[in-house]
C-alpha cells in the first residue's frame, strides 16, 4: 500500500532557465534528506525561450507514479510571463495549492490561491551570480516556505551540482541563501 | 550506498562496474546520455572499456558483432530509428549465438518523427532471436545489466534491456548502483568457449553458410536455446537478488488482490502507474490486479498462464501496435490463454509518449468491464 502522501511540485520555464535543473536540485536536496524522490522533464520541441516544464515528487514511501503532475501541491514559476488565461501554468492551482513567482510585483489576478509568494529571483542572481541564473533562489525560496527541505541539503545539492563549475558554487550557495532568509 | 541518480547516468555507471571490453554507440535520443557517460567515464580513465565511436547505428551494432566474436564483453545502446538501423545486424549477432548486451530507451517510430517514448522500436524486432528485458523503474533497469551479461554469456545469446525513454532514462530518484567490487563475486570474467570465438591458435569460421540441408537444425536449435533460456534468467535473477538483497527472480509478478476477476497486463514504467491505480481500486472494494511483463522474449508463457488463470477481464496495456492487427503483447496474451469465459481486450496507450495517467488506468477498467471487446486507443 502506497498511503502516504506524495508532495507534487511542478515548475513553469521557459528553455534556457535551467527549470529541469532546478527540479533536478530539489529532488537531490529531498534525497538527503532521507525522502524518497522522483524528478523528471516534460521536454518538448527544446528551443532556447520555448515553455518548459519539470516535475519533483517527495515522499516518504517509494514513488511507483509516472504521470505528469495535474494536481501540484506546490507550483514554481521561473518566468511570469508565462501566467495567462488557459495557460498550462495554472492547470491544477486551487485554493490549497502553493504558487511560488519569481517577480518583484504582485500582481497576478488569474492565480486563484491565495498562498502565493514572491521572490526577486532574477534580481538576487543578477546581484549576488552576476548572470541570471535563478534557479538556486527559487530552490532556497521553496525550502523556506514549504519547510520540507532544509537549507543544509539544499546547500550539498548545489555544491554536488557544480562540482565540475567550482566557480559557480559559492554564488549559488549564497544565492539560495539569500531567497532562503528572505522568505523564511 | 544510495545515490540520487538520473536513470541514464546510472545505467552508464553500472554498466562500467559490469567491465565490458568494448562498447561502441552512435547518439540518439533518448538514449544520448548513456553513452555520453559511458563516454565520459572513459575520456576520465574510470573504465577500462575501448570506446568506439561509430558513423551510424548499423555500424554499431556491427562493431559490437566483431568485437563479441573476438570473445571480448561487448555492449552497445540504442533507441527507435537507431534500433531500426541495426535489426539486419540484431539478427545476425543473435544467429552467430555472440553475447552482448544493448540497452534500448525505447522511443516511438518514425514517421510522424516523434522523440518520445512507446514500445514500437523493441517490440518490431522481437523475433531477432535476443532475449528481451523490460524494466518497471530505474533500480530494476540498473540491476538487470548484470543479470543480462551474466545469462548472455552462459546461453551464448544477446540480451536488450528496454527502459522507457524519458520516463525512466531522464528521471532522477535513488538509487543503489553495484560497484565492480561488489559485482566480482556475481558476475565472474568473460572466458569464451573453445571455439566459439575468432582465434588464430584455434582457428574456426563464424556466422558461416548454411544450406538447406543444415538451416533449419541451426534455427531450430536457437529456438530451442531462446525458449529455455528462462531458467538461467530466474536461477540467476534469484543470485542476484540473494547477493543484493533487491529485485525478484519472477520473469511475471502480479500485484494486487489475489482472487483478481480483472487483471491488467503490461510492460515497463506503465506498471508504475498501474500499481498505485490497483491499490486505489482496491481499496475501493473492487478486485483488481496487474501483471508485469519482465521479460518479453522468450515468452514466460507457463507463469503468465498460472497468474491469469483466474482472470475474467484481462486488459493488455500495450505502448506499441502491429498495424493491421492490434496490441503485440494483446495478440500474446491470446494465444497463451485460451478459456472460453476469458475477455482480452487490446488497449493501446502512451504512443508518441501520450502520458498515461491514472485517471486513463481507471478508464481503461471500467472498459475491459463491458461487453464490447474491440481494441481502444486510450488517448485522454
Amino acid at each position: 500500500m502506497n498511503k502516504s502522501k506524495i508532495v507534487q511540485i511542478r515548475l513553469h520555464g521557459r528553455g534556457g532557465q535551467g527549470t529541469v535543473t532546478a527540479a533536478e536540485l530539489l529532488a537531490v536536496a529531498a534525497f538527503y534528506q532521507g525522502k524518497e524522490v522522483q524528478a523528471f522533464p516534460n521536454f518538448g520541441v527544446e528551443r532556447r525561450g520555448a515553455p518548459v516544464e519539470a516535475y519533483a515528487r517527495l515522499s516518504d514511501q517509494p514513488i511507483r507514479i509516472r504521470e505528469q503532475v495535474y494536481e501540484p501541491d506546490f507550483v514554481i514559476i521561473q518566468d511570469p510571463s508565462l501566467i495567462s488565461p488557459g495557460s498550462k501554468v495554472l492547470q491544477g492551482i486551487n485554493k490549497d495549492v502553493v504558487v511560488i513567482i519569481n517577480s518583484d510585483e504582485k500582481v497576478y489576478p488569474e492565480i486563484k490561491t491565495e498562498k502565493v509568494f514572491y521572490i526577486p529571483a532574477t534580481q538576487i542572481a543578477l546581484d549576488i551570480i552576476g548572470k541570471p541564473f535563478i534557479n538556486t533562489a527559487l530552490i532556497g525560496a521553496f525550502g523556506a516556505i514549504s519547510g520540507l527541505i532544509n537549507e543544509k541539503a539544499l546547500e550539498q545539492a548545489i555544491r554536488e551540482k557544480f562540482v565540475s563549475k567550482p566557480d559557480l558554487i559559492e554564488v549559488n550557495v549564497k544565492a539560495m541563501k539569500e531567497a532562503y532568509s528572505q522568505l523564511k | 550506498m544510495k545515490k540520487c541518480l538520473e536513470g541514464s547516468n546510472a545505467i552508464a555507471h553500472v554498466v562500467n562496474s559490469c567491465k565490458p571490453g568494448v562498447v561502441s554507440a552512435y547518439p540518439i535520443t533518448p538514449q544520448t546520455h548513456i553513452v555520453e557517460d559511458l563516454s565520459k567515464l572513459n575520456a576520465d580513465g574510470e573504465s577500462g572499456f575501448e570506446f568506439v565511436r561509430a558513423e551510424s547505428e548499423f555500424a554499431a551494432a556491427s562493431i559490437v558483432l566483431g568485437a563479441s566474436a573476438t570473445g571480448v564483453r561487448s555492449y552497445t545502446a540504442t533507441s527507435s530509428q537507431g534500433l531500426l538501423l541495426m535489426t539486419e545486424v540484431l539478427f545476425t549477432i543473435a544467429g552467430m549465438r555472440l553475447p552482448m548486451v544493448m540497452t534500448c530507451a525505447n522511443r516511438a517510430v518514425s514517421a510522424p518523427i516523434n522523440i518520445w517514448n512507446d514500445q514500437q522500436d523493441s517490440m518490431t524486432v522481437r523475433d531477432s532471436g535476443w532475449i528481451m528485458l523490460y524494466a518497471e523503474d530505474n533500480q530494476e533497469a540498473v540491476d538487470l545489466h548484470p543479470v543480462a551479461f551474466k545469462v548472455s554469456e552462459q546461453l551464448r545469446l544477446p540480451v536488450m534491456i528496454n527502459v522507457d525513454g524519458f520516463i525512466l532514462t531522464h528521471t532522477y530518484q535513488g538509487l543503489d548502483i553495484p560497484t565492480a567490487k561488489e559485482l566480482a563475486a556475481f558476475l565472474p570474467e568473460y572466458v569464451p568457449q573453445k571455439g566459439q570465438i575468432l582465434d588464430v591458435k584455434n582457428p574456426v569460421s563464424l556466422g558461416c553458410f548454411a544450406t538447406p540441408s543444415d538451416y533449419m537444425e541451426i534455427r531450430e536449435d536457437l529456438y530451442i536455446d531462446l525458449k529455455n533460456s528462462t531458467k538461467i534468467l530466474k536461477k540467476e535473477l534469484a543470485n542476484y537478488k540473494k547477493m543484493f538483497k533487491r529485485g525478484s527472480s519472477e520473469l511475471v509478478e502480479y500485484y494486487g488482490d489475489k482472487k483478481a476477476k480483472t487483471v491488467f497486463v503490461a510492460m515497463g514504467s506503465v506498471v508504475g502507474t498501474i500499481k498505485d491505480a490497483v491499490d486505489e481500486l482496491n481499496e475501493e472494494g473492487k478486485s483488481v490486479a496487474v501483471v508485469k511483463v519482465k521479460c518479453f522474449r522468450p515468452m514466460p508463457e507457463a507463469e503468465l498462464l498460472s497468474k491469469l488463470t483466474n482472470a475474467k477481464n484481462i486488459a493488455v496495456v500495450d505502448k506499441s501496435i502491429s498495424l493491421g492487427k492490434e496490441g503485440i503483447l494483446a495478440t500474446e496474451i491470446k494465444s497463451i490463454c485460451r478459456q472460453k469465459n476469458q475477455k482480452i481486450q487490446s488497449f493501446i496507450t502512451g504512443l508518441g509518449g501520450r502520458d498515461i495517467t491514472k485517471k486513463m488506468i481507471k478508464g481503461i477498467y471500467k472498459k475491459v468491464l463491458s461487453k464490447d471487446n474491440k481494441i481502444v486507443f486510450v488517448k485522454k
